[in-house]
């Protein structure tokens, strides 16, 4: 008799390397976990290329190399060679330090598709500040060298509480720049900018200047340069399709090797997270407990199970649930159905009052092990 | 620039975009910055031509032969105004 065929669900799309935790930059408003100081030891190049392997045979086709700062391994151009050479379309996320003319032209030579580089701000103060560092120059630099390289200028600038008044000079720097692509990132809440919310946090005044600044160059600009404004969570009202669904279509890898439904999941208690060197990713991906934790809507809680918006959002972001509520299964708190929003009400409140405004804490290895914290 | 409509316009797929087979989906798709967009057959058909050297007119005419078919003029110019639009494809001079 013909073995019964059941359709597999399909493979990851999104392959997201976080190679390393290091990073020049101590930027307060950082997603990756707040202890990633005590982190193990980084994956080799083999293992990451046995990843790129693995990934590309199940049908992923983005491949992007995070951190940390990406640029401080000096392998990334061989696991870039070996992913575009297998078919992805290699994406690099960086903040452009340590990016010089040779090391461009190696990435290029090995075939980098795009290049995303972050912006704190369009002035040199508050990008200096946020980042606790002297970058803005270089900044500067690396997108001109980069333009020049070819490559199309895509820009990524999180949005604060600290830089959010100087939207409209950060745009028009864009444009000197010549960038096809902005996008205007408000801070999401976790790890290290959970630690900072309050510093953080826009008033509702300054979101709402920031949107209109944004459409005001949108109707402008049009085709010329294409802005995103990603509306803050905590704003929206409406809970986010977190990854686009748990284990969906996108696999991402901690510097030491586990592998996550999604960049900030590590935080989330009672979870085994497999290690992409005892495990194959295919396993991983369809029958870790892990990816089907959260996978689909059967395991989402009373809240949203009697709400007719459940296949629209999954219940909203696990970890925003989880840092909240102390529960990683309830309904997001940012949805106005759950019986935690008024969490997200506070700190709404809490930011229209500068009382609360603590000072920064940077992301670095000394405050990572001083703090000793996922978040 | 042009939105198409000109028969002797040679369209390129844009360099944003990367544009090939992908034996998983069985389709043809676009890759871009961090995304993707699959391609049904014809749209795929009429993409696999955008290589700016053959004018649209080029274009229907090979659609027309490998598919025997025929009258094919204004779904590929419909389907190239939509292509435009979407900054998939640049035009080489006309």
């Amino acid at each position: 008799m013909e073995p019964l065929l059941v359709p597999r669900r399909p493979g990851p799309l999104w392959l997201l390397a976080e190679v390393t935790y290091r990073c020049p930059l101590h930027c307060a408003f950082c997603y990756n976990p707040v202890d990633f100081a005590q982190a193990g030891p980084e994956l080799a190049t083999e293992d990451w290329l046995k990843v790129i392997r693995e990934a590309r045979e199940m049908g992923a086709v983005q491949f992007g190399i995070s951190g940390g700062e990406p640029l401080l391994r000096d392998d990334i151009e061989i696991l870039v060679g070996e992913a575009r050479k297998l078919g992805f379309y290699t994406n690099l996320i960086t903040s452009g330090v340590g990016l010089t003319e040779a090391r461009l032209a190696a990435l290029k030579e090995a075939g980098l598709d795009h290049i995303q580089l972050s912006f704190q701000d369009a002035t040199r103060e508050t990008n200096d500040l946020i980042t606790n560092t002297r970058s803005f120059e270089l900044k500067r630099q690396v997108a001109a060298m980069t333009k020049a390289a070819g490559y199309p200028t895509v820009i990524n600038c999180v949005l604060h509480r600290t830089n959010i008044d100087h939207l409209d000079r950060i745009i028009e720097m864009a444009v000197e720049i010549g960038a096809e692509y902005l996008e205007l990132a408000n801070t999401q809440y976790h790890g290290w900018a959970f630690l900072n919310r309050d510093a953080l946090m826009p008033t509702a005044t300054q979101l709402a200047e920031a949107e209109a600044v944004t459409e005001r160059w949108k109707a402008k600009l049009g085709k010329q340069m294409r802005i995103l404004f990603v509306t803050p969570d905590y704003q929206s009202k409406k809970p986010k399709k977190c990854m686009n669904g748990w284990g969906e279509v996108f696999l991402s890898v901690t510097p030491d090797g586990l592998a996550l439904p999604c960049h900030t999941a590590r935080m989330l208690p009672g979870l085994e997270f497999p290690d992409v060197r005892a495990h194959a990713l295919d396993w991983i991906w369809h029958d870790s407990p892990l990816f089907n934790r959260f996978r689909g809507t059967t395991w989402l809680p009373e809240t949203c199970q009697r709400c007719e918006d459940k296949e629209k959002d999954h219940g909203g972001c696990r970890c925003q649930a989880y840092m909240l509520t102390g529960k990683a299964d309830a309904t997001d708190p940012v949805c106005p159905k759950s019986p935690d929003h008024g969490l997200i009400e506070t700190a709404l409140t809490r930011a229209e009052d500068n009382r609360h405004t603590r000072p920064l804490v940077f992301r670095d290895p000394k405050a990572s092990r001083r703090l000793d914290r996922a978040f | 620039m042009s939105t198409g409509s000109t028969f002797g316009a040679r369209p390129a797929i844009n360099r944003l975009f990367r544009f090939q087979w992908e034996p998983a989906q069985q389709a043809h798709v676009l890759l871009y910055p961090e995304g993707m967009v699959k391609l049904n057959q014809s749209a795929g058909e009429i993409l696999k031509r955008c290589d700016g050297e053959r004018s649209v007119a080029e274009i229907v005419a090979d659609l027309e032969a490998a598919f025997n078919a025929s009258n094919l003029t204004a779904d590929v110019e419909a389907f190239l105004k939509m292509a435009d639009e979407q900054n998939w494809i640049t035009w080489k001079d006309e």
